[in-house]
Formats: C-alpha cells, structure tokens, sequence
C-alpha cells in the first residue's frame, strides 16, 4: 500500500493550508524550529561529551542527565511540533524528497536510543568513564547528526 | 574605492562564482553552518541557563567557562568560517539584504556583551561560582545573550528570503535606506 493517499490528507489540512496561504508563517515557524535546534543540541551535546569523557569531567554522568532533562524534553516538543507543522505544509513535496525519509527513520530510532537506552545508562555511571558510555555517547552523537543534517538536506533538494 | 565596488570586485573572483554556482559545496558549507549552531549556540545556551539559575544549577559556573566553553569556541571558528565563505559566495546580495547586516550589528552588539561579562562580571565568579542563582550581572548579561543569539539566528535564517532585495522594488524608502540600495529617483 502506498502512504502517498496519506501524505496528500496531510497537505490537505487546515494547519498545510494555513501555513502555505502566507507567506511568513513558514519562515517564522522554521525560525523556531531552529532555535529548538539550537537548544536541543546544547541538551544533547552537554551529556554526549561527558559521556565521551570530554567537558564536564569531574560531574556525575547521572546529575548532568537528570538537569538536563527538562530542556532536552522543552526543546524536542518545540522541534516535533514545529517540524510536524512545516511538514504538514508540504507533505508531498516530503514523500518524493530521499532527505525527508531519511530523517523520519533516523529520528524515532534516535529518540528511543536517547530515552530508553542513553539515559538509563547514564542513570547509573558516575565520575569514571567507561567504554560503554562511550559507546553511547558516540552512537547518540552521530544519531542525532544524521537526523540534523537530514533535516536540513531536506530544504536543497 | 567605495566597499561596494569591493564587492562587485569580490563576487567576480572566480571562487566566489565557483562558490555560487557549486551543486554540493555551497549546501555543504551551509548545512555545516547551520548544523555549528549545535555547538556554539547550543553550548552558549546552556552556559546563560545556568547564570540565569535554572538550569545544571550544581554545577559551579567556573567548571562551565573552564570544560565547556572551549567547545563553543571551536564552534564559534566553524561558524565564522564557514559564515565568511557564505558571504563570499554572494557578497554583493548579502551585503545589501537588510537581515544581514541586522544580524552583524546585533552580533557586535553580542560581542560587547561578551566582552563586558568577561572583564566586569565575571572577575568576581570565586564568590558567586556555586551559587544557585548567580548575581544580577550575571542574569542580566544571560538574557542578553539569550535574546541576542535568538535574534542572531532568526535573522541570519532570514537572509535566505528576497523580500526587501535591492532588485525588488517598489520597497519603502527605510528599507532602502537600510539595506543601502541605489534606486534611481522617482
């Protein structure tokens, strides 16, 4: 089954229509989604690097995790519901765009990744570094590099 | 020679037009543009968080300036590298759009805001550096940063759209005025 009929209701939407009837309702919400980026990355790389050993050194992995995590989640519900809505205004340019569909795999597996592994392991380290975080920090890290840059490929092609 | 004429210069150079008109390196240096802001707002971010007080506020503000802000150093390098190749590519048009020279002006004015919290405010860390709640200084030289760099970013994201180009006219005369546009008189 094809998901174009889907991606076609998508564009369809009042919030596509919206977004597309004016002409600076894309750049400001675009604008927001990088500024979400802006803070999102500065969540993930403060535990990415101390993971990897760098930055933070002489600070518990675990304490880092836990502040950090109310403007990890701040800033992905500002980046979800910004990208949902600049998707919505050109879903179908989106399907037919590699970038695109090379992004929506790579961001659930990213946020499970963060969530569900990364930050439970990050849980229980404390001041040493060990070869498995940094492991995880150097697989969360080219995660969410792949995600970004997919992002922003998607806008050349 | 006025810089304009510098610039008609500059843009004729040959790197500039292979630049210009390059299918992958221009998008490349641009995505790595955007992709720095990662490292060096990001960073930054999180540096003024916690002067405000509200975020990693156990951690002494002296380890963050001493581990971290050298990451957003090399961040800084990256984007004013690949921001210089940017306006190389296109110099004339960068050079008259009215968002770019906002985001130049607004980010000296986040230089001095730099300059002022390294050699005022931050001379007295030692007896503020673990507080949760830095001083007023500190707060205040965060949230200029924070609403510098917003601003810095959102107009610089701006620059990608023509409205107030020089070649679309009729524009108000502010906005020429502003982007330094040569109209011919009405």
């Amino acid at each position: 089954m094809s998901l174009l009929p889907f991606f076609e209701w998508c564009e369809a939407t009042w919030i596509g229509e919206a977004i597309r009837g004016s002409l600076w309702l894309f750049p400001v919400i675009e604008a927001v989604h990088l500024l979400g980026l802006c803070v999102l990355g500065g969540a993930v790389l403060i535990i990415d690097l101390r993971l990897l050993g760098l930055g933070l050194r002489n600070h518990p992995v675990a304490q880092l995790t836990r502040d950090i995590r109310p403007w990890l989640i701040g800033s992905l519900v500002v980046m979800l519901s910004t990208g949902t809505a600049l998707f919505l205004s050109e879903s179908i340019k989106c399907y037919y765009n590699t970038s695109f569909w090379v992004k929506i795999t790579t961001l659930p597996i990213a946020l499970l990744f963060t969530f569900a592994i990364r930050n439970r392991i990050a849980s229980r380290e404390g001041l040493a570094t060990t070869a498995t975080s940094k492991l995880v920090g150097a697989i969360s890290l080219t995660m969410w590099f792949v995600v970004a840059a997919a992002g922003r490929w998607i806008g050349f092609s | 020679m006025s810089l304009l004429t510098f610039l008609e210069w500059l843009a004729s150079t040959h790197y500039s037009v292979a630049l210009h008109e390059s299918l992958f390196i221009y998008p490349l240096v641009e995505s790595t543009h955007v992709l720095a802001l990662t490292l060096f707002v990001g960073l930054a971010v999180i540096l003024d968080l916690r002067l405000l007080g509200i975020a990693l506020r156990g951690v002494p503000v002296s380890d963050l300036t001493r581990r971290v802000l050298p990451w957003t150093k090399v961040g800084f390098a990256v984007m004013m590298i690949t921001g210089l190749l940017l306006f190389y590519a296109i110099p004339v048009r960068n050079y008259q759009n009215i968002f770019f020279r906002i985001k130049i002006v607004m980010l000296v004015l986040a230089g001095l805001n730099v300059w002022i919290f390294h050699n005022r405010t931050e001379r007295s860390v030692a007896e503020w550096d673990t507080d949760p709640r830095p001083p007023r200084g500190a707060r205040a030289a965060a949230i200029i940063s924070l609403g510098l760099w917003a601003a810095i970013v959102v107009s610089g994201r701006m620059i990608a759209y023509n409205w107030f180009d020089c070649d679309i006219q009729p524009q108000s005369d502010v906005i020429n005025w502003a982007a330094g546009c040569t109209v011919p008189p009405k």
